[in-house]
């Protein structure tokens, strides 16, 4: 027996309640080779510690026998973990802060409140020792990103905030020295406290919603079987598959390489790359892709190209390309901090002067600019941006749609131009049956039993509407998939069939994709249509868009005969036959006229246009690569959380601006006081407080803004 | 005088235990799953041993 332990992942996106975890650690717990399974319900994933004897393929079946789909956890990216460590390192800074804020107070108030003398002195040797380190510790995000900015010859809000931290502790700690009656610890240790409150609330939201995001991600292939040249087969990781390599791939599997085609005949399901569930059928010669699903009949392909050269990958450098001119995006602080540090520190700098000239001594002078500075610190602005978005990322999420980037609301409430993919994004991107099945009731049990012998679209719709109308399945024997034509089989003796048009013995339909026959011996064949059904609300959603002042548009990889019925019932122009690169540059073009473009999409061919947009959203349906190069990505059929979410993204901006100006015109009222010289510690503590305060509470409004 | 002496460093010291058990329990993963710890205490844990009757 081997005794090393083994840990796997997997994201369990149905998960909901403590019936689910106790199922599922129960469950687990019952599976031979199983150490250990712990279910963290926030991030929908279960850890396993198991023995060596039972993989990952094993362990998936597993949960699914206990009744919950089960998919390998991906990997995390760099940015996703840098961006994990980042919110661990703020939380210790938080609590950090946190301690040495509360014990300072208090020993501020007690000098606030009269004592003086050798207690007065204690007590401020006692405030920097707790202050000193922990300025040095928890102000590091502050000075970091200050100085990465001024390195580069700019300015963010960091920059004020970091010299009025530096500033204030080093002048407190001379004016405990030299013995004085002011020193600013508390306010500098407050400061930080309240803006790192900003800033880890800002990145854990950022975080859950990506690891919501990450729930949903199914993984392409986390390999495939290989067949050796000796005949022997062997299961290799997505990673380890070589061109040339011969790779077996059977029914209900995904290809982990891009390859041709060598032995056998099947259809494949490319929805997980392109958004489009059309089956295609695929014979010996014809190429597939990594990632598409394997539908019909099991098939043996010859790898071409693996790992970083497979048509994936090469879609996400394009897309890595397209997104750069989005890096480029100043946030909104940092625009104000273009203006607002200059002046505050000119400010200060002419508050010294001034003092100077009026002859008050370099002591004193230096005192009140100090004073200005701590005055002027923003600790309201800094508070004005993450504390709106964070509110309204989390009302968003209550409506099914997770904000994956930090600036996302702040570039989706500029938006004047919107571009829809069509497939998959304005329809549901799966085959629905047109009218009602209109079958006797004897035939519909038999269809029926034939439909749950299939993965195949089109099967999966005719069961589904099948047993929406009450039929029950009938006995059929030796039920078979005939790959690339359907599905066979005996009822009472007699030969069933239901497939392609063609092959029940009906011809002459020119869209055999969206069709399927079903024949009997002795009675006439049957036909079914299919269309892709748009999404609900998608008229009332489009409509709403409009009225809102943007210009909708569809850009559409489909033909123009499918185009523009829907862009036409949808009441707006619809462009047709683009590849990605088309859509890629007609973003561009957009962008180049001055409009700000969202683009709304699913597929891997919407990748490059989502990731040039200047925001984008995805279905929760689109593929990895539409949810991942998507800001946000909403749950659901409806398209109403689109309207939603500009109107919240329009009313955040909105909160924020009123932000900028209480925090503004609480300056204007404490600034004059602070050049006057009328500025103690007490004075500062408390107008920095209150006007945190009521940021935080403005910003509070917006838990409703997505109702 | 001495009221503080003591006073003090026992006010400091408290604040510190409790900094110290915020970082330990945060390093020990007890932040990572809030939803599941609140859902957890419905867990009927004696299920399991209960006779099929």
């Amino acid at each position: 027996m081997n005794m090393a332990v083994a840990r796997s992942e997997f994201t369990l996106p149905g998960i909901r309640c403590a019936g689910c975890i106790s199922k599922i650690e129960d469950g687990l717990a019952d599976v031979p080779g199983v150490r250990a399974a712990r279910v963290n319900l926030t991030a929908k994933r279960v850890a396993i510690e198991h023995g060596q004897d039972i993989d990952a393929l094993a362990l998936q079946e597993a949960i699914g026998a206990l009744g919950f789909a089960a998919e390998p956890v991906v990997r995390m990216s760099g940015a996703d973990e840098a961006a994990h460590a980042e919110s661990r390192r703020l939380l210790k800074a938080l609590g950090v802060a946190g301690f040495a804020a509360m014990n300072i107070m208090l020993l501020s108030v007690s000098i606030w409140s009269g004592a003086d003398g050798p207690t007065r002195q204690l007590f401020h040797w006692l405030s920097a020792l707790v202050a000193m380190p922990t300025t040095a510790y928890a102000g590091q995000p502050f000075f970091r990103s200050a100085w990465v900015a001024l390195r580069h010859g700019r300015t963010n809000m960091d920059v004020p905030i970091s010299i009025g931290v530096l500033l204030a502790t080093s002048l407190s700690l001379f004016e405990t020295i030299t013995g004085g009656a002011h020193a600013y610890f508390d306010g500098a240790v407050s400061l930080i406290f309240f803006l790192l409150a900003g800033r880890f609330l800002d990145s854990a939201m950022r975080e859950r919603a990506r690891d919501g995001a990450a729930a949903l991600l199914r993984q392409t292939a986390p390999g495939g079987t290989i067949e050796r040249p000796d005949g022997s087969t062997k299961w290799l990781t997505a990673a380890d598959i070589a061109p040339g390599m011969r790779l077996l791939v059977g029914t209900g599997e995904c290809f982990a390489a891009d390859g041709k085609v060598e032995e056998g005949t099947s259809e494949v399901d490319r929805s997980l790359v392109t958004g489009e569930s059309r089956a295609e059928a695929i014979v010996p010669g014809d190429s597939v892709i990594a990632g598409s699903l394997n539908m019909t009949g099991p098939v043996t392909v010859r790898v071409t190209a693996a790992g970083p050269d497979t048509a994936i990958a090469g879609m996400a450098r394009l897309m890595e390309t397209a997104g750069q001119g989005r890096s480029h995006y100043v946030r909104l602080a940092d625009r104000a901090a273009r203006y607002y540090a200059p002046a505050v520190h000119t400010l200060a700098a002419l508050s010294f002067v001034g003092w100077m000239i009026a002859g008050a001594g370099w002591h004193q002078a230096l005192l009140i600019a100090v004073a200005v500075l701590i005055i002027t610190c923003p600790c309201a602005l800094g508070l004005a941006v993450p504390v709106a978005q964070v509110v309204a990322s989390g009302a968003l999420m209550r409506r099914g749609l997770l904000v994956k980037d930090g600036s996302a609301l702040e570039r989706l409430a500029e938006v004047d131009r919107i571009c829809f993919d069509k497939t998959g994004t304005l329809t549901l991107g799966r085959p629905q049956l047109a009218g009602s099945p209109n079958l006797a009731a004897e035939d519909a049990s038999i269809v029926l039993a034939l439909a749950r012998g299939s993965r195949h679209p089109l099967s999966k719709a005719l069961g589904a509407a099948l047993e929406a109308a009450g039929a029950r399945p009938a006995v059929l024997q030796d039920v078979h998939e005939a790959p690339g034509f359907g599905l066979e089989g005996i009822y009472e003796g007699t030969r069933v069939r239901l497939g392609r048009p063609g092959w029940v013995g009906l011809s002459g339909f020119a869209d055999e994709a969206l069709s399927c026959g079903y024949g009997r011996n002795g009675h006439t064949a049957h036909l079914f249509c299919f269309a892709d059904q748009l999404r609900p609300d998608a008229e009332a959603a489009v409509a709403q868009v409009v009225s809102m002042g943007l210009r909708p548009v569809i850009l559409s990889g489909d033909r123009r005969e499918a185009v523009l019925p829907v862009a036409h019932r949808l009441g707006m122009t619809g462009r047709a036959d683009m590849r990605p690169e088309a859509k890629l540059r007609a973003v561009q073009d957009y962008a180049a006229e001055g409009d700000r473009v969202l683009v709304i999409g699913d597929g891997l061919n919407d990748g490059p246009a989502l990731s040039a947009g200047h925001v984008s959203i995805a279905p929760s349906s689109a593929s990895d690569v539409g949810q991942n190069a998507a800001d946000i990505v909403f749950l659901g059929d409806s398209l109403l959380p689109v309207p939603i979410a500009i109107r919240a993204a329009r009313r955040t901006m909105r909160v924020v601006r009123q932000n900028f100006a209480l925090a503004i015109g609480y300056n204007v009222l404490a600034v004059p006081l602070a050049l006057a010289g009328r500025v103690t510690p007490l004075i500062a503590a408390i107008a920095m407080s209150t006007s945190s305060i009521f940021v935080v509470a403005n910003a509070l409004r917006l838990n409703r803004c997505a109702r | 005088m001495t009221g503080i002496a003591l006073l003090i460093p026992v006010a400091l010291l408290l604040g510190l235990g409790g900094l110290a058990a915020f970082l330990w329990s945060l390093s020990d993963g007890q932040f990572d799953d809030l939803e599941g710890a609140a859902e957890r205490i419905l867990i009927d844990g004696e299920a399991k041993e209960r006779e099929p009757d």
